[in-house]
């Protein structure tokens, strides 16, 4: 019963979203008098449309944690014994509860626009919600014809098929939905955008409207990336935090383009300026959302974290993709004619220095989009190849160094015009501190690569330069957004600092270790004690002990483990991972061999937690952003101070 | 400056971030991506020491660890050659005879290929692209059991 209510609400959710993008394609084209009745209705339609949403995502978590295998989806992904967090999360750890998780998040986005946003003219919000249904509109029918998530089995097998064990963990739970809600937020910015090029609105109003949404969507992605990374970390037991998968790069790209769109809408918002351009990058930040679906769900691009694709989906993805992004750059190029240039700015300005940031990263973005897409073309050609770290370290890691040191003078100019000696004079200690890191860094950091010293050199830089603009400042009187910069440009110097750290400084081993003889691996001394056998909820491990010494310390214990699950049978390794103030011990347990010796491999990673600390620093600071500029939104002041 | 030729030249910089990006990427491509080879491919010439794939089904009884007990071997086949891999490291999970392998290497002068990496995988019903054409018959791209 539970699953057809879900399908009713969906279903109706769908004609909800059909209403409101006729409503508000009918409302805005009869003359305003006739209309308004219509255009006053879009509001509660996109309420309800939202509630339904939510109403059928509620069912389907219902029936999962129920373990209704009648339910082909839950047969298929769950499993009676499974403990109950991973039944939850097992609602959109598969495509379906995925896709209807994304228009959920939608819906209830749509619905928050409806019932908060009282500031936009009122023809742009309703163009807005428009536009967001008509996005909504394409997963519905996906999800209606393709891949309905509520489809029911004749015949109920005893018992499901059981979740990949690689998901069993608490990290499912927390990094798709975060990662949808950026996504999702992004689609938002993008409704923003076509809606104010439909009604010709494109200006600060329309981007103080827009901003919370590309902040919010922004913090989301920070955190489902950071969050996405610890998790591969510690769960694929390579020891690595990035592999420039293409799947990373889905969830990378967005963040690149929210990125910049962050900074240009400030400009927008406060001086009048980059309209187009804004535009223009909302429009690319929701393409990248779009595209990273696309590459996560057709599973055309082999990656380490492919999870059961469908070609066939893939391409429902690509045309909608095509539909949406074609017609909102057709609308653009009809329409940016009509965007008048904003205000004018000077060269040596906090306006010119986020241009800056804007070019910088749409390199990025561009590299690793060639990189990302580059093997589909190649095959179209009958090429077989893949892209890997050393192209994208080599093609932008340098552009990102750039944009660290952009970074540490952009926040220090002044808006509308700036002197360059009084630049310089703000900029003496960061310099100096650039300058100390330098030496500091050739003198006691032994060489990997360009790339990992240079790093070291500009997070330190970076770190002193990110807190300047605090200085000579009444701190009780700093407005929240402006902390929010400097906590998150600060994280930034921080997961800089960690992710430099880990390539220069880490130590590996990988022995064949037999019990009592110690291994040393940077500053420990680790001993094999030997192998038992332990039994988890769902699975049985062979757990080894291994006993680490530091100097003179106290010793502890580390248990990784080789874990046997028996549905799906899947053999996963479990690293054990000993977290100190400056960095991680990490040891993953391989295979035995004839003569009783077990594959050891371990690693000491100085600082490599500052690299996730850092993600969170930037998320906190978005968070702080966010709540310093609704604050002020709120009240009633004509014009904003300059931040 | 008027507005106009503001916004002209901002187009100029967004063209050349455009050029430049691309540019950045095409030449680093060059160097860089790394070339996918199945058994069958690799008796034509191979460049020894680049960055490249092999993929493939570890051969059934092939598999075994060297003297030094960390170092494991192989043999990869799509069914028409056969190519020794050598590997020092932890395999992956889902790593075993029989099943499908894609390693991140370069050729040795003898033809033999050194594995940096084996690539793993989250899902044994999931296949590798570029594995599912070179194994032409091979299972597991059809993810879906259950009829529907």
């Amino acid at each position: 019963m539970t699953a057809e209510t879900g399908l009713a609400a969906l279903w109706l959710a769908a004609a909800m979203a059909l209403l409101q993008l006729v409503m508000a394609g009918v409302g805005l084209r009869l003359p305003a008098e006739r209309g308004a009745h219509i255009l006053a209705a879009v509001r509660p339609v996109a309420i309800v449309g939202g509630l339904l949403g939510a109403v059928s995502f509620t069912c389907l978590i219902l029936v999962f944690l129920a373990s209704d295998m009648s339910v082909l989806l839950v047969a298929q992904n769950s499993h009676s014994a499974k403990p109950w967090l991973y039944k939850f999360a097992g609602a959109w750890g598969n495509h379906e509860g995925s896709m209807l998780l994304w228009v959920t998040v939608m819906g209830l986005a749509g619905a928050a626009i409806a019932l908060l946003e009282k500031r936009l003219n009122e023809r742009t919000l309703v163009a807005t919600l428009g536009a967001q249904a008509a996005i909504a509109l394409g997963f519905f029918a996906f999800l209606l014809a393709a891949s309905n998530p509520f489809a029911r089995l004749d015949i109920a097998p005893a018992d499901g098929m059981g979740l990949n064990p690689l998901l069993q963990d608490p990290g499912l739970a927390f990094h798709p939905p975060t990662l949808y809600f950026g996504y999702v937020g992004l689609s938002v910015a993008f409704s923003f955008a076509v809606g104010a090029l439909l009604t010709r609105d494109v200006g600060p109003a329309f981007a103080r409207a827009m901003r919370p949404w590309v902040l919010a969507a922004w913090i989301f992605l920070t955190l489902g990336i950071t969050a996405g990374s610890y998790w591969a970390y510690y769960e694929l037991g390579w020891g690595g935090w990035w592999f420039w998968d293409p799947v990373e790069n889905a969830s990378l790209m967005p963040w690149l383009a929210a990125t910049a769109l962050l900074h240009s809408v400030t400009v927008l918002a406060t001086r009048d300026g980059l309209r187009a351009w804004t535009v223009m990058l909302a429009v690319v930040a929701f393409s990248m959302s779009m595209i990273g679906t696309f590459i996560v769900r057709s599973g055309i691009l082999t990656s380490v974290h492919a999870f059961a694709v469908d070609p066939a989906r893939g391409t429902f993805i690509l045309v909608l993709l095509a539909l949406y992004i074609g017609g909102a750059l057709a609308l653009f190029a009809l329409r940016v004619g009509t965007v008048k240039a904003g205000t004018t700015f000077e060269l040596l300005s906090r306006e010119g220095g986020l241009v800056l940031n804007n070019l910088l990263l749409s390199v990025i973005l561009g590299v690793v989009l060639i990189g990302t897409l580059y093997p589909i073309v190649a095959q179209a050609f009958g090429v077989q190849l893949s892209v890997g770290p050393p192209f994208f370290d080599k093609a932008a890691g340098p552009v990102a160094l750039l944009l660290v040191l952009a970074l540490m003078a952009g926040p220090l100019v002044r808006w509308r015009r700036d002197e360059w000696d009084a630049l310089a004079k703000r900029m003496m200690v960061p310099i100096a501190a650039l300058a100390l890191a330098l030496g500091a860094v050739v003198a006691f950091a032994p060489f990997k690569s360009l790339l990992s010293s240079a790093g070291l050199v500009l997070a330190i830089g970076l770190a002193v330069a990110s807190v300047a603009p605090l200085w000579q400042r009444n701190l009780k009187r700093t407005p929240l957004f402006t902390w929010g910069m400097v906590i998150a440009h600060f994280g930034v110097a921080v997961a800089l600092f960690g992710m430099a750290s880990d390539a220069a400084f880490t130590k590996e081993r990988l022995v064949a270790a037999t019990p009592g003889r110690p291994v040393e691996v940077g500053p420990f001394r680790v001993v094999f004690d030997g192998i038992k056998p332990v039994i988890g909820p769902n699975w049985s491990a062979l757990e080894g002990r291994l006993t680490i010494t530091r100097g003179d310390g106290e010793p502890f214990v580390m248990r990784p483990q080789q874990r046997f699950f028996a549905n799906p049978p899947t053999t996963t390794s479990e690293a054990a991972i000993a977290t100190r103030i400056d960095g991680q011990l990490y040891a993953v347990l391989g295979a035995p061999d004839t003569g009783g010796r077990w594959q050891l491999r371990l690693w000491w990673k100085p600082f490599v937690t500052f690299i996730w600390f850092g993600g969170a620093l930037i998320a906190l600071g978005g968070a702080l952003s966010l709540i310093g500029r609704l604050r002020r939104e709120r009240q009633p002041v004509v014009r904003e101070r300059y931040a | 400056m008027k507005p106009k030729h503001q916004r002209f030249t901002l187009v100029l910089l967004a063209l050349a971030a455009i050029f430049g990006a691309s540019g950045l990427a095409l030449s680093a491509l060059k160097d860089e991506a790394a070339f996918f080879y199945a058994p069958s491919d690799v008796t034509r010439d191979v460049p020894v020491g680049r960055a490249v794939r092999l993929g493939g089904m570890v051969v059934e009884g092939s598999l075994a660890r060297a003297a030094d007990g960390v170092t494991q071997q192989f043999r990869v086949t799509d069914g028409k050659a056969q190519v020794p891999v050598s590997f020092a490291g932890i395999a992956p999970d889902l790593f075993r005879e029989g099943s499908g392998v894609v390693a991140e290497g370069s050729f040795a002068k003898d033809g033999s290929f050194v594995a940096t990496n084996l690539l793993a995988k989250h899902d044994e019903r999931y296949m590798p692209p570029q594995m599912a054409s070179a194994m032409p018959g091979a299972p597991g791209r059809k993810t879906e059991t259950l009829e529907r």
